[in-house]
């Protein structure tokens, strides 16, 4: 039963995956980006990640897509165009994710010749207070550490953002629009 | 229990919870007009059967005979998947909110909710805070601007207010040391002094709550904070190029998220179905139940007082009230919570 969920999730993973990067119009490939994340929840589901699960839903595909979306419902970002440069990404592009892919394989095959089973018994053993207890006592550090990067990619963003001279600040406040009489 | 009799229960039981929650969709409805009618000194719907009372099954008639149209400039395949994508991320969310204790219906001993999970309201989360698709996607595919602004407010202030609902329960859940709701209801039984019950809001969590409350009010699109389909500036926002069944499925999702984030306030705050419990052994049974439909009908009840009491926010309020009031103050009663917390330990 387990087995049998992990490769329905998986196709669906893969399919969507596939599909994202044939879609011609963003909307669609944000879409699918989203079928991603929710299959790959499932498949976290089924090896007793529960919390994972539920973050991977709650923050990749409740928040982090919807902006997204956003962004591009507010470009109003039409089909993608052809132009010359595609086409050599599709002459370099399809050879070079075979090479990724057998990369990949490889060292995965010579670095770790006898790979672990994963545990699909679908018995919950991420519960919070273990992944808490990892993230906030033994990985305190790097954990408080990208936070501070995260933050520091925020102001930048911020900063890249505004204008010069018209950035929002205590010194100019933005004006609410002007109230009509009558 | 066999894996016959667990699929017999878990069927009759989602086939009881939608009915119940269909019905309690469109008596809602019934209630606003005839509520909010009430607060504007007008009658409400009084024509069909007793107070009105048929006038949801006549609306449900109406809405089905109405033509179906789909305008010849939307996307459509995302047009017609957005409605169904709203209702049944509405409906899915009911699945997991118990509404009373096991009972035992001949000789099975089954929980009152559709499943019970160890990470109920985590998932509940998630499934909240998909339902913006539903409504970004409308906006969008409909290829109109009142549309597309509307599902650009909806999609912003929903991402803004789910981070504010979501600081606001951490403290009952440090409280409860779990994120079953079943447990988190559990930990509210008895009483603190005197008659006064042990519920989350009496035990410092009445600015969580409230902060909840509003957060709450924002991601169900509701007024003061439903400027995603603001009437007087958008026509009718995100669903303004939708009729008939797709039309009033968007009025279904949002009932029924009304219903939810009413019956997650019960379960967090308000004791779920603790209540005073007496009388023979099917009162005993039923009261729990009883206390749990009472204290979310006060809920829904709030939201259509409020609907007719306060004017629409201006969007530049909403986002600062948002992020630079509820925002820190779920913030510090995090803080606050966490503290004492560790000092009692």
């Amino acid at each position: 039963m387990q087995l049998v969920l992990f490769f329905v999730f998986g196709i669906i993973a893969v399919a969507a995956a596939i599909n994202l990067l044939a879609q011609r119009h963003p909307i669609n490939s944000a879409l699918s980006l989203i079928v991603v994340m929710a299959s790959l929840a499932a498949l976290f589901l089924l090896m007793g990640a529960e919390f994972l699960a539920a973050i991977q839903v709650i923050v990749y595909a409740g928040a982090i897509m919807v902006l997204f979306v956003f962004v591009i419902m507010l470009l109003n970002a039409g089909e993608e165009e052809r132009t010359p440069g595609s086409r050599v990404a599709k002459r370099l592009g399809y050879p070079a994710v075979v090479v990724l892919a057998g990369v990949v394989a490889w060292t995965l095959l010579t670095h770790n010749p006898h790979p672990v089973p994963v545990n699909l018994s679908g018995r919950f053993v991420g519960s919070p207070t273990a992944i808490a207890q990892l993230i906030f006592r033994d990985f305190l550090l790097p954990f408080e550490v990208t936070s501070v990067l995260i933050l520091i990619a925020i102001m930048g963003a911020v900063v890249l953002a505004s204008p010069v001279g018209t950035a929002a600040g205590p010194g100019s406040p933005e004006q609410p629009p002007a109230k009509r009489e009558g | 229990m066999t894996v016959t009799t667990f699929v017999v229960v878990s069927v009759i039981k989602i086939v009881i919870a939608i009915m119940v929650l269909l019905a309690a969709v469109a008596y809602s409805t019934w209630l606003e007009r005839k509520l909010v009618g009430h607060i504007q000194n007008r009658w409400g719907p009084k024509r069909v059967g007793p107070f009105g009372l048929l006038q949801p099954l006549a609306d449900g008639l109406k809405f089905i005979l109405k033509e179906d149209l789909v305008p010849p400039h939307v996307y459509k395949p995302l047009y017609l998947a957005a409605p169904v994508l709203s209702l049944s991320l509405a409906l899915t969310s009911i699945a997991l909110v118990p509404i009373g204790n096991w009972v035992a219906v001949g000789g099975v001993y089954t929980p009152l909710e559709i499943t019970d999970v160890n990470i109920g309201l985590l998932i509940l989360l998630g499934i909240t805070s998909l339902s913006v698709y539903g409504v970004a996607l409308a906006g969008w595919s409909s290829n109109s601007k009142y549309s597309l602004l509307g599902g650009l407010r909806a999609s912003a202030q929903m991402v803004s207010y789910e981070i504010a609902l979501g600081l606001s329960l951490v403290g009952v859940l440090i409280m409860s040391g779990s994120l079953n709701l079943r447990e988190i209801v559990d930990m509210q039984g008895g009483h603190l002094v005197g008659w006064i019950p042990r519920w989350n809001i009496f035990r410092g969590q009445i600015f969580a709550f409230f902060i909840y409350l509003a957060a709450a009010f924002a991601e169900t699109n509701r007024v003061p904070f439903d400027l995603p389909e603001a009437e007087s500036e958008l026509v009718a926002g995100y669903h303004t190029e939708y009729s008939s069944m797709k039309f009033a499925m968007f009025f279904m999702a949002e009932y029924a998220n009304m219903i939810t984030v009413a019956s997650i306030a019960t379960l967090l705050f308000l004791g779920g179905w603790h209540g005073p419990v007496f009388g023979p052994w099917w009162l005993v049974d039923i009261l729990p139940i009883f206390w749990f439909g009472l204290k979310v009908f006060a809920f829904i009840f709030l939201y259509i007082w409020v609907r007719g009491t306060l004017p629409r926010f201006r969007y530049d309020q909403l986002m600062a009230f948002g992020w630079k009031f509820l925002f820190p103050l779920a913030m510090a009663n995090v803080l606050v919570t966490s503290l004492i917390v560790a000092l009692q330990k």
